[in-house]
């Protein structure tokens, strides 16, 4: 096939990325004396690793806004569903009890992790082994409980037309909300406290006997995990099935006309984004190393869907850019607005805090006024476009 | 018995708060197919304004000036921020809209410091009136009237003077009415401002049953009132105060429910709940109009 060699450059592409990520996390042990920007605890690891992780979701939720057409707000829903179902399969069986002591304990008295050491050992490679299948099989499971009631639900709200879509989907995530903080189903979700213990980002790190971190992988888990996911998503916008998607985004009707099946094909795309965005709030629980139903409300689904904006609606690179980008205005660069600041005696009017995302708002208000198209439009970075460049040239 | 007195009055009271904003949603959509995601948030500025109005002035001037205030940021969010947008698909719209929510929340985090601020108590409004043996505030006695009274000023409005024809013209046919000669944007600006007025209103006779405002007390109400115009059907005046009281009472009733079943956590589920379950049965609403797609 001539299509397939397309994805050689690609995969080297991501290849390379995710070595960089490695080499970028253990610069600062391999050579002393480097800026502190390096340092494990700088601002610019927590922006990759949160940027990984909701480039997942931003992309989750294009290939349902922006490549099927189908105008979602539940994607908090989802990823609550997939942060819990994650965080209460693998809390290991004797930090139960501790966490969840309200509740005398929790329902599921098991952990994946947990069953994997007892096949394959705790300690050493062994450990690691069944903590790397443990995370993925409830990685996996995350997306498949958020796709599973993404089925469910889409029976009857798929129907519905655009906006009706948008507010039915934004409803059944604050059900889902309300469900999650529900007293009576405290065994299982722990109420409306927190869920911790479980693996998180830096469970990953290798350490040696006395517990030094000797090689970092902690941004690197992220990277890797949403990269493999993405590059399923752009595997399936690239197929029949993508195109059908796109189809039905361009013209609902004329797709019916030509023989896509127009319900099969939106629940799929549904399930499927809303399995990746489960995937996705797993992410979320480990890289903020707790579950709460109270984190996921809509005004995440808005902050997710305005990364999507800005990124483009219709564009995979776009949304991954424009996600980190965000983030790091929002975590990093323009931090600095909501601390006062002084030169001398004068005091810069207006920075207190909050001001940040005041600037923050006014600049997205901006973009989607005056720039609806976003970065990227619905265009993609590629291989093949750097080189129509060059040629031009 | 008394009790269940004072919950069917607090939900009557709560239903009249949400139908005041329920009209700004039903004429918005009715008009221009947009869900006005930051309607919720102006609603919350007014409270907020309130507090800071009446901390400078005499309660007689500062409300009316809170009203003329929240009409006048109804009016300019219309035109910055959904007036360029009008030849764009529905959905940039909409996220126009979902995009001045946030930034209404964020300004109001920063004005405010994320504090939650206490309501003004207003001499009247906020006295407790002794009605068939429960203790209650007046708001809660005098919303209901209060709404009916708008409610029927609005109906004239809208049914009598030519602003109304105007605006049912709109409603019903978008490009016909333009070719006819009605100034669309009047038209639009002319809604916008009802609804702020009346959520200004709402504003005032919910927060004075408040404990405080945060920068997220308006997205819920504003949500649920959205909820009840779709119940009415959307466009529908009569069909959205309807709406808004039945959430109100059944909203009040599952929070009085004994806290044994521990089910108040589902007040805001039950209303969104609701919405679903319309739209899948009914979703033209109670007195909405099926629409037809031609192709």
């Amino acid at each position: 096939m001539k299509k397939s060699k397309n994805y050689i450059p690609a995969l080297t592409g991501i290849t390379a990325l995710l070595l960089f990520v490695v080499l970028l996390e253990n610069i600062s042990s391999i050579i002393p004396g480097l800026p502190s920007v390096f340092d494990p605890t700088s601002p610019l690891f927590t922006v990759l690793k949160k940027a990984a992780v909701y480039s997942l979701v931003a992309v989750s939720m294009n290939l349902l806004n922006g490549f099927t057409g189908l105008f979602s707000l539940g994607q908090a829903g989802f990823m609550l569903l997939g942060a819990y179902t994650y965080a209460i399969l693998t809390v290991p069986a004797a930090q139960k009890d501790q966490v969840y002591y309200l509740f005398g304990g929790c329902a599921f008295d098991f952990s994946i992790v947990d069953m994997f050491e007892g096949i394959f050992g705790s300690g050493g490679a062994g450990g690691a082994f069944s903590m790397i299948l443990g995370v993925l099989i409830a990685l996996i499971l995350a997306g498949c409980v958020a796709g599973f009631f993404a089925f469910l639900i889409g029976f009857p709200v798929l129907r519905l037309k655009s906006d009706y879509l948008a507010i039915a989907t934004l409803g059944f995530a604050e059900i889902l909300r309300a469900i999650f903080q529900w007293q009576k189903l405290g065994p299982i979700t722990n109420g409306a406290n927190m869920i911790k213990g479980f693996p998180t980002f830096s469970s990953f790190n290798i350490t040696d006997a006395s517990g030094n971190v000797i090689v970092r992988l902690s941004t690197f888990v992220p990277f890797l995990i949403t990269s493999l996911c993405i590059l399923l998503i752009v595997l399936l916008i690239h197929s029949s099935y993508g195109r059908a998607f796109m189809a039905i985004r361009d013209d609902e009707v004329a797709a019916e006309a030509m023989g896509v099946a127009l319900f099969r094909h939106k629940t799929l795309s549904f399930v499927i984004s809303s399995f990746f965005a489960g995937v996705g709030g797993a992410l979320f629980a480990m890289y903020v190393a707790n579950a709460q139903a109270k984190a996921f409300t809509s005004t995440m689904t808005y902050e997710i869907l305005l990364i999507v904006v800005i990124g483009g609606i219709g564009s995979v690179s776009g949304s991954v850019l424009a996600t980190f980008l965000y983030v790091a205005c929002s975590e990093w660069w323009l931090r600095f607005l909501d601390s006062e600041l002084y030169f001398g005696n004068f005091k810069v009017p207006l920075l207190r805090n909050g001001f940040r995302m005041v600037v923050f708002s006014v600049v997205i208000m901006i973009i989607v006024l005056f720039f609806s198209q976003g970065i990227m439009g619905n265009r993609e970075i590629s291989f093949k476009a750097f080189r129509k460049g060059k040629n031009k040239q | 018995m008394e009790y269940v007195i004072s919950v069917l009055l607090s939900g009557v009271s709560v239903g009249g708060q949400y139908a005041l904003i329920a009209i700004g949603y039903t004429l918005v959509y009715g008009i221009l197919r947009l869900i006005n995601f930051a309607h919720g948030d102006v609603f919350m500025v007014a409270g907020l304004m309130g507090i800071y109005l009446t901390a400078s002035l005499p309660i007689s001037l500062s409300l009316p000036l809170v009203i003329i205030l929240t009409v006048v940021l109804g009016f300019t969010i219309e035109r910055v921020a959904y007036k360029p947008l009008r030849e764009a698909p529905r959905m940039s719209v909409m996220i126009s809209a979902i995009g001045v929510s946030y930034l209404l929340q964020n300004t109001a985090t920063y004005v405010t410091g994320g504090q939650p601020m206490t309501y003004p108590s207003i001499p009247f409004l906020s006295g407790t009136v002794n009605l068939a043996g429960t203790q209650t505030k007046w708001v809660v006695i005098i919303t209901p009237f209060l709404v009916l009274g708008l409610v029927l000023a609005l109906s004239v409005l809208i049914n009598k003077t030519k602003v109304g024809m105007a605006m049912r013209a709109v409603s019903k046919d978008f490009e016909t009415s333009r070719l006819m000669g009605i100034r669309i944007n009047s038209v639009i600006s002319v809604t916008f401002i009802i609804g702020s007025a009346l959520a200004a209103v709402g504003s005032i006779l919910f927060f004075t049953n408040y404990p405080a405002i945060t920068p997220m007390s308006g997205a819920m109400p504003g949500l649920k009132a959205f909820v009840a115009a779709v119940f009415g059907g959307i466009g529908s005046i009569p069909g959205a105060v309807i709406g808004a009281f039945l959430i109100g009472i059944c909203e009040t009733i599952i929070k009085g429910l004994p806290s044994s079943w521990d089910v108040s956590v589902f007040s805001d589920a039950f209303t969104f709940a609701l919405l679903i379950v319309i739209l899948v049965f009914k979703p033209q609403g109670l007195f909405g109009e099926a629409a037809t797609d031609k192709v």
